[in-house]
């Protein structure tokens, strides 16, 4: 398949059916986002096993997120990651200027409280990816100015 | 670095297989949400058709194809140019009904079902039901009123996978009340 649009459309129709089925209240909210999150988690676990089919064994966890920046984001997204950021204690801020899934909506702030939404599912696929490789964390998301998104990577020592 | 060498060749590959992956995660949800298959391949149509009525715009912007003159014409289309252009596969058009009105694609392998085996307490899941959405839906915004449904499919024992399509009636503009 040479073409983006069917998973966009597709995505677009996972978030609309999760929050369709339940619409009330913030208790929902943070489930709904669990279960996108879950989503894609399962995603990220079979996209890296399929991606890593034959790659070397990386050096260490800064060579992993590397892999995620550059090959693993080329794949999902058709782009790297623009800037690649760690404190070398466990916490790398992974931040994309254009992201793909947001880029349809509109640049200003009128459509900033529903981009979470549109969030959930890629946390899901970077920790999912992570996960297969060994690598336990938690992956939150923050949007300031649309379409540039901020993904916080967390590693959770074993 | 050398695991980079090969990624071009297959980067499109891999870009189906989210697609697959992601919609495989959906299923799967549906499948947790509601008790019945029945219920499950009804929202997967419902999803399918809210697709369809947006992908067809997509379509027509960057294909540049006008108006089918005849059935015949939006089958070829279908299947030469939508799948080819979203699924990266080429149906084949056959079972034409006499009165020209009804027509089979034929799937070699569908992409939606790559990893996917039906355990068997789901024997009325119609896996790939979202298909069938988007062609109705799609139709529909080119005043089309077709009938789609799966008659065969692979995950289910068939030989092949099977979409058949039935024009039902071109649907009329409907002009607003005291305009002419």
């Amino acid at each position: 398949m040479a073409d983006e649009a069917p998973f966009q459309f597709l995505h677009h129709e996972l978030i609309q059916y999760i929050y369709k089925t339940a619409e009330n209240g913030e208790a929902e909210n943070g489930r709904n986002i669990t279960k996108l999150e879950n989503m894609g988690f399962r995603v990220g676990q079979g996209l890296m096993e399929r991606l890593t089919k034959e790659t070397a064994r990386f050096k260490d966890e800064l060579d992993v997120m590397k892999f995620i920046c550059k090959d693993f984001w080329t794949c999902v997204f058709k782009k790297q990651i623009d800037n690649l950021r760690t404190n070398h204690q466990g916490i790398y801020v992974l931040q994309d200027n254009k992201y793909r899934l947001l880029s349809q909506l509109s640049a200003g702030k009128q459509y900033l409280d529903l981009a979470p939404k549109y969030l959930a599912f890629t946390c899901g696929l970077v920790r999912g990816a992570l996960s297969n490789l060994g690598v336990k964390s938690i992956v939150t998301a923050e949007v300031s100015i649309m379409p540039a998104c901020k993904f916080q990577v967390m590693i959770q020592k074993m | 670095m050398s695991r980079q060498s090969n990624r071009t060749t297959d980067s499109k590959k891999m870009n189906s297989e989210l697609f697959t992956l992601t919609y495989g995660a959906l299923v799967t949800q549906l499948c947790k949400d509601y008790e019945n298959d029945e219920e499950v391949n009804k929202q997967l149509d419902k999803m399918g058709y809210n697709i369809g009525v947006r992908l067809i715009e997509d379509f027509l912007a960057r294909s540049s194809i006008g108006r089918c003159q005849d059935f015949r014409e939006t089958a070829d289309v279908i299947a030469k140019v939508a799948f080819k252009m979203y699924l990266g596969v080429t149906p084949s058009v056959t079972n034409w009904s006499p009165a020209g009105d009804e027509f089979s694609l034929i799937l070699e392998n569908n992409p939606l079902v790559d990893f996917v085996e039906l355990p068997d307490n789901h024997s009325t899941l119609v896996y790939s039901n979202l298909l069938c959405g988007v062609l109705r839906g799609a139709l529909e915004m080119v005043q089309m009123a077709v009938d789609v449904k799966f008659s065969q499919d692979t995950l289910r024992g068939d030989n092949v996978t099977e979409i058949r399509m039935k024009f039902i009636k071109r649907i009329e503009e409907n002009l607003p009340a005291g305009d002419e």
